[in-house]
């Protein structure tokens, strides 16, 4: 006896109305609203800063370096008077669209190879298998520093390198996750038809693991928003002087017993927004009934 | 013999929707379970009949909470009580033996220490007292050998022997009440017959009360004293066992008797229209109004009292019982089945084999068959246009392998299968033709796996008739309405999706998308077995009506004899991936027949405690098929000696036209089984 058999005479849904429901469900829990919360005013923020932003990112002015926050400069001055207000907004701009798209690339490459691994099985799998387990073991920041210093700092590098590098491990989990449906038999009839890999990847399939694969994407997002600015910091991802937290966090390290603001603003922005991904995968998991406590990935 | 150990009254156990409201599942239970009697309780899933079951050891599900009344066991109420309290009373005083032993067992101990744990639990004997114990416990349940049984790990143990170590745990702490949840459902028919009868001596040998939970009136029939029978969280009927299922005075039970198929009887049971309510959807009057053929206008308004009815001893919930009086006399069945078959082949399984078993590297590429004892050998069935032919036998026996190499699903390893008399079927998926395969089409076991679950009714309908028929937009849209048409349902089912529809629903769902492709041939794999008896005969029905309509060929694979009988106009006797008997069905359940018939149809429980069933021969379990010889030598009651093991049996043809493949000489088996 299931107590949520009085669900049985629900109407039908839109596609709408359930991406409306699941946000609700995510906003009801505290975590998940903080989670939420944070990640919308990120997103906001990252849109509109240009429009707002008080001063000149790229504005040096050496007869204001190093000024203390004050009501003019609200985060201080860095190292070439530039304001930290004005580049910390601006800073999560370029991460949050490059591992945007990146978490994208990384969830279609990594998702249907998984699906498809998990399907087909044999030795085809066993193949695909053992080339991710090999990139898994490379060390990504070395791979990916070799890549951008063969082809440059671009965005056209950045968001391929940054997707292959997150998707092998969707690989792993969208495979699991096949698996878990492979064996039903709407599976075996769908193949008893004869439909084409293809179609059952697509109909049968894909409807029944995406929600693993989605929660699996978000959580690579946040992944992937530290290992860019991990990147940036190490003087490999944006270039000067473009803003960027990693960057930032970077040229004002050296500074930080006399000059605290300008590498705690870009410290503040960079982590308050990978927490808020991660609060909010995990409220979008367990709205979606996946529990990644329980189902941590392979 | 009249004290009570148990009683319950007035209890409701219900749940909080997200909607805030309550809505119960248990509804003013009253009853009491006397010392020394076995009750059944009886129902169809959801009935709530294990919450009750539940409740009589004081344990309430998560989510879920009493709603007034109370549950008491030997005048202490069990649901008052804490857990260290209730502790003291659970394998003490009440213990519970699982639906699944296989689950319930834990894997990685052996059989030995987890009955001793059992008995540290709940007894205080010392170490020695205990070993000797778990022989005695184990030689009650009637395990051969206990020495040895005890160092074993459950997987080295059947389903049969599985379930008799639950028993003997239970029995480990000597307690006065045994709640049994569906003890006997996932066992072969054999093996459950063997069980139920250990437990009726059990009950017997040691006086403890027995509440017998189950949806199987056959299994009821054997063991108990008294049934209950539940339906949307009320009892609707209790009394004792004969009454209740020879003289039933509530329609529900009434109606479900005669959806149940009998071997006595042939053709199909009456079926029941409609399906149970759901929690929280009850109506104001009788919860059984809607599928009640015995109602008046009072049954709509005014929800009936339990009423006792002193001369037999019952007790209904129905304001017209006395109707019922006269008309449960007449149970004969009158929709027989049309049997004449043409011979007109579709289907012909020649010589076919097909192994489990994976060739080595070295061995493929020798291309060396290795396995001279494959899973399914020697095959031969001619299947005619617009028959149903039925595959039966125990679980092992090779019916849905048979069933997957005609779907293409597996690659037969000899033999060959040919389709419409001339074209042979490929054992490859990928080879084989559009046309071939849209001609064969699957219905599975269990709905709720054989749909995708995030697909609407619509969706699911869809996907054969755009391969095969490349039907898109208004087109498709009106070929589904018309197969939901087909199937009894209405075209709003279109954008339902499986889990808002009920078991019956959902098969229904699977028949049409079968028929969505216009087969020649359905194989039908166990489709019945995942349903309430109710609505299994409704689902017999459609595939009869179907069939009649359409002139399709039934491929039916069961464990179920009866059901077999009902639908099937021939029937094909499997033993470990071997034929044993084949023939018309009205033959092949006359005698003479081969000696695994004759146990299969000894072991069927009849929905009547006076027919027993005849159990002949041992319940153990076989791993694999012998490799020589008959393929029942094992298990055999009539074996003969040497030649059983050492010789394939011949082929021999009785009077009626079934064939029975045995050395005994077919003259002699009638005389040895009548």
């Amino acid at each position: 006896m299931e107590t949520s058999k009085n669900t049985f005479h629900e109407n039908p849904k839109s596609s709408l109305e359930k991406v409306l429901d699941i946000i609700s469900t995510m906003a009801s829990k505290p975590s998940g609203f903080i989670g939420l919360a944070i990640l919308i005013f990120h997103v906001i923020l990252a849109i509109t800063s240009p429009w707002f932003a008080p001063y000149d990112y790229k504005a040096i002015n050496p007869t204001l370096m190093l000024n203390a926050p004050s009501s003019e400069f609200w985060f201080g001055t860095d190292s070439l008077g530039r304001d930290v207000f004005t580049r910390t907004i601006l800073g999560g701009r370029t991460a949050l669209t490059i591992t945007f798209f990146g978490s994208i690339i990384a969830l279609l490459w990594g998702g249907l190879l998984g699906i498809f691994c998990g399907l087909v099985g044999g030795r085809i799998d066993d193949v695909v298998m053992r080339i991710v387990d090999a990139f898994l073991s490379i060390p990504w920041i070395l791979a990916m520093l070799l890549i951008v210093s063969l082809l440059g700092t671009t965005t056209e590098v950045l968001i391929p390198a940054l997707g292959f590098f997150y998707g092998k491990g969707i690989v792993r989990v969208a495979r699991a996750a096949t698996h878990d449906v492979i064996a039903k038999d709407f599976i075996v009839s769908a193949k008893a038809r004869g439909h084409s890999n293809l179609s059952i990847i697509w109909n049968e399939i894909l409807p029944n693991v995406r929600d693993a694969i989605l929660v699996e994407g978000a959580m690579r997002w946040s992944w992937m928003l530290l290992g860019f600015s991990s990147l940036s910091f190490l003087g490999f991802g944006v270039s000067p002087p473009t803003p960027d937290w990693g960057l930032m966090i970077s040229n004002a390290r050296g500074l930080m017993s006399f000059a605290w603001w300008a590498v705690i603003a870009p410290i503040v922005g960079l982590s308050s927004l990978i927490i808020g991904i991660n609060l909010t995968a995990d409220a979008f998991a367990k709205a979606l009934g996946i529990d990644r406590s329980t189902k941590a990935p392979v | 013999m009249n004290i009570n150990i148990q009683e319950i009254k007035d209890l409701s156990i219900g749940f909080k929707s997200q909607k805030g409201e309550q809505i119960s599942i248990l509804r003013n239970i009253t009853t009491n379970i006397r010392k020394g009697e076995t009750v059944g309780i009886v129902g169809e899933s959801g009935s709530g009949k294990s919450t009750l079951a539940l409740a009589m050891m004081g344990y309430i599900k998560h989510g879920l909470f009493t709603n007034g009344g109370e549950c008491l066991f030997k005048s202490q109420d069990l649901l008052s009580l804490n857990n260290k309290e209730l502790e003291d009373i659970r394998g003490r005083k009440i213990a519970m033996i699982p639906q699944n032993a296989g689950q319930a067992l834990t894997p990685n101990l052996k059989i030995g220490y987890q009955i001793e744990e059992a008995l540290r639990l709940h007894t205080d004997f010392s170490k020695v007292e205990r070993e000797q114990k778990i022989s005695e416990l184990l030689n009650q349940v009637r395990l051969p050998s206990p020495k040895i049984m005890a160092l074993r790990y459950p997987h080295e143990l059947s389903g049969g022997q599985q379930q008799r170590v639950a028993v003997a745990m239970a029995l480990a702490g000597n307690p006065e009440l045994l709640l049994l949840d569906e003890p006997t459902t996932g066992l072969d028919v054999t093996t459950q017959a063997h069980v139920l009868e250990l437990l009726k001596d059990i009950a017997k040998d040691t006086g403890t009360s027995m509440v017998y939970v189950s949806h199987d009136l056959g299994a009821i029939a054997q063991v108990c004293d008294r049934v209950i029978v539940m339906y949307a969280g009320e009892i609707v009927l209790e009394g004792p066992v004969r009454k209740i299922l020879k003289e039933p005075i509530h329609p529900y039970t009434y109606g479900l008797l005669k959806s149940i198929p009998k071997l006595s009887l042939s053709g199909l049971p009456d079926s029941m229209p409609g399906s149970q309510p759901q929690p929280g959807n009850i109506g104001s009057g009788c919860s059984f109004y809607d599928r009640c053929n015995f109602s008046s206008d009072e049954c709509k308004i005014k929800v009936p009292e339990l009423e006792y009815l002193s001369e037999i001893d019952t007790s209904v919930r129905c304001f017209n019982h006395s109707e019922l009086i006269s008309k449960t006399s007449e149970q004969k069945i009158t929709n027989e089945l049309k049997k004449e078959i043409t011979i007109d082949e579709i289907l012909d399984l020649k010589d076919v084999s097909i192994s489990y078993a994976k060739q080595g590297i070295i061995d493929q590429f020798l291309n060396k068959v290795t396995d001279t004892n494959p899973t399914v050998k020697d095959i031969n069935i001619n299947i005619n246009k617009g028959e149903t032919i039925a595959l039966v036998g125990e679980s092992g026996s090779g019916k849905s392998t048979i069933l997957k190499s005609i779907a293409g699903l597996l690659k037969t390893k000899d033999g060959y299968i040919k389709f419409d008399k001339e074209k042979l079927l490929s054992g490859d998926l990928k080879k084989r033709n559009s046309e071939d395969l849209r001609s064969i089409q699957l219905i599975f076991q269990n709905p709720d796996e054989s749909l995708n679950p995030n697909h609407t009714v619509e969706q699911i309908l869809s996907q054969p008739l755009k391969l095969y028929f490349g039907l898109t937009g208004s087109k498709l849209k009106s070929s589904i309405a018309e197969l939901l048409e087909k199937v009894r349902l209405g075209a709003f089912y279109m954008s339902r999706y499986p889990r808002q529809l009920s078991g019956g629903e959902k098969q229904r769902i699977a028949v049409a998308r079968a028929f969505a492709a216009r087969p020649d041939i359905i194989l039908c794999d166990e489709v019945t077995s995942a349903l309430d008896v109710s609505v299994q005969a409704a689902v017999l029905d459609l595939l009869q009506k179907l069939k009649e309509e359409l002139g399709t060929t039934y491929v039916f694979v069961s464990h179920d004899l009866a059901v077999v009988k009902a639908i099937s106009d021939r029937v094909a006797v499997l033993y470990q991936g071997r034929l044993c008997e084949i023939g018309p069905s009205k033959d092949v359940y006359q005698f003479p027949s081969h000696p695994y018939t004759e146990v299969l149809i000894g072991a069927v429980l009849e929905p009547d405690p006076d027919i027993r069933p005849k159990l002949v021969a041992e319940d153990i379990v076989e791993e694999k098929p012998p490799e020589i010889g008959c393929s029942f030598q094992g298990r055999c009651p009539r074996i003969v000696g040497d030649k059983c093991r050492n010789e394939t049996p011949p082929w021999q043809f009785g009077d009626n036209g079934n064939a029975i493949r045995c050395h005994i000489d077919i003259e002699e088996l009638k005389i040895q089984q009548s």
